[in-house]
């Protein structure tokens, strides 16, 4: 791999431990990928998770004396304060959390605390070199704006942060931005919920790839688009895809193949659709809570529910997770207040994967995110998996009929 | 007892030279749903389930999970020493890379098809990445 003087400066130590070692890594990934050499980043995007390996890793950059040239938005841990008023929380939970806040906040990360920052204040342009993870945010990235980034690492896209660069190779380069499997839609995709189905079942059926649709509706919302990037990225991994006359690299068919064939063609129906449903979703029954936000919620998904619950009497507690900035744009449009008024609330800053919900384990909630409750088994909850409007209907009858 | 040597050519991604025990894994590896204090698989379904990878070299297909949990399984192991000594991989990801790196765990890919017609559990295995060279010692007896 070429290296530029300053780039072999960094590699050597010349900027502190700490950047030599974020340099280190990407080299390695340059190396292992067959880059030929390193290009700018002008954005990064980094999975701050709050777990072991998240907090050695930042720590030890910043022991080494690292700090981001590239300042990168971060995911969401939890809101330490709202939890320590609402529930018990192991002193060991504590201190870790305040280790990641410490360290982040060192380090010179923007400190969003959200895993929509692609809606909210960082969002690349057309063919910007950027470094995100995050299985929602890279989807997004790559397919709705046309931004260029490979599937990282929560540490790879802190590497390419503090060194301002990343290997060119994957998803940067023109030759890997094209279509390999056709997914034909001819299920009748009706709301944001069925968009959540497609993305879950698409991968298993196209296999790895490019998946690029047809057939589908020409005015998508960006909570339509971000329902569909991140089941799409939990149940394949899949990083980048087309929607052919929608998504800017594909403005036909062709365009979208690069002029050629696609490997293989599937077709999604109805039928296809409903087994996912069943498949990803609990049994219908009694349910205690009903629990929003995975990705997090925008302003249009808080109000929807707002006007959902205005007046009614809940039977089952209800949160909606969402980024700071939009919990206080709810506050001053008053739906924050609508939903306190019911019994539910508005939390900012938080995942639903983080030790603050314990106090759910082995109870039964709701949700429209497939991916919460695909990853949800690890945290005894458990899932029943409907549309926004079916849920709310539930947690206003406390149960899913 | 008999030994025979056999050397291949490999290409590293991750330097270092280590050596240990053989596992053979036919499936795509999460290092999150490996159990951290015993280094077994617990994937259910997994070609390894049950098996242990602990202070192995590991040959596996790809990677696979989140851009999160990968190296945070990886970590829970290497803590307990029951993180694989090495690994040999075909189809390398970014996530799992990284993982592999940041943990100075040696890995290398493009080994020659011939290599995985002759592998099996239990051979004795030398990687060393810096010089791009995998030593694999059979036992017979």
């Amino acid at each position: 791999m070429q290296l530029t003087r300053e780039e072999e400066a960094m590699l050597n130590g010349k900027y502190g431990e700490g950047t030599a070692f974020a340099m280190k890594v990407l080299v390695a990934i340059g190396n292992a990928f067959g880059a030929e050499k390193m290009v700018d980043i002008s954005r990064a995007h980094v999975a701050l998770s709050n777990q072991e390996a998240d907090l050695w890793f930042v720590e030890r950059l910043v022991k080494g004396g690292a700090r981001c040239k590239v300042p990168p938005t971060v995911n969401p841990a939890f809101d330490l304060e709202y939890f320590q008023k609402h529930t018990h929380l192991s002193p060991k939970d504590i201190e870790t959390i305040q280790r990641t806040q410490k360290a982040y906040k060192e380090i010179g990360a923007i400190l969003t605390y959200s895993c929509t920052p692609y809606l909210e204040v960082n969002i690349p342009r057309f063919g910007e070199i950027v470094a995100f993870s995050e299985s929602s945010a890279t989807p997004y990235i790559n397919s709705v704006y046309g931004a260029r980034t490979n599937r990282e690492a929560a540490q790879s896209a802190l590497c390419s942060a503090v060194t301002g660069k990343t290997p060119l190779y994957g998803f940067l380069l023109d030759e890997n931005r094209k279509g390999d499997i056709l997914v034909n839609v001819e299920a009748d995709i009706k709301d944001d919920f069925d968009y959540q189905l497609l993305g879950y079942a698409t991968p298993p059926l196209a296999g790895h790839g490019v998946p690029v649709f047809v057939n589908m509706h020409q005015n998508i919302t960006p909570e339509q688009f971000m329902n569909l990037g991140a089941e799409l990225a939990t149940s394949g991994s899949v990083a980048l895809y087309h929607i052919v006359g929608v998504t800017p690299e594909a403005p036909s068919l062709d365009a979208a193949f690069h002029g050629e064939k696609p490997q293989r063609e599937i077709t999604i129906t109805n039928e296809v659709l409903q087994k996912v449903q069943e498949k990803i979703s609990a049994k219908p029954g009694k349910i205690d809570f009903a629990l929003f936000g995975c990705p997090h919620f925008t302003i249009k998904q808080v109000r929807e529910i707002a006007e959902m619950v205005a007046g009614k009497t809940l039977k089952a507690k209800l949160w909606i997770m969402t980024s700071a900035l939009t919990k206080e744009l709810a506050k001053k449009m008053g739906y924050l207040e609508i939903i306190n008024d019911v019994g539910g609330d508005i939390v900012a800053d938080t995942c639903w994967d983080q030790p603050c919900w314990e106090f759910l384990s082995n109870k039964r909630g709701v949700t429209d995110s497939a991916k919460m409750a695909f990853y949800s088994k690890r945290r005894d909850m458990e899932f029943i998996v409907r549309s926004v409007p079916e849920c709310i209907e539930a947690a206003i009858k406390g149960v899913v009929q | 007892m008999n030994t025979e040597k056999v050397v291949f050519k490999c290409h590293k991604i991750g330097g270092g030279k280590a050596e240990g025990e053989a596992i053979v894994s036919s499936d795509d590896i999460c290092f999150y749903v490996v159990d951290p204090k015993t280094g077994k698989v617990i994937d259910k379904n997994h070609s390894l389930q049950g098996k242990s990878i602990a202070n192995k070299v590991l040959i596996l297909p790809s990677g696979k999970g989140s851009s999160v949990v990968q190296a945070d399984g990886l970590y829970q192991l290497a803590m307990n020493n029951m993180a694989p000594k090495a690994m040999i991989i075909e189809h390398p990801d970014t996530v799992l890379v990284v993982s592999a790196i940041i943990m100075d765990i040696p890995i290398v890919d493009k080994v020659d098809r011939k290599f995985y017609e002759i592998i099996s559990d239990h051979d004795w295995i030398e990687v060393d990445a810096d010089n791009e060279k995998i030593t694999v010692i059979k036992r017979s007896s």
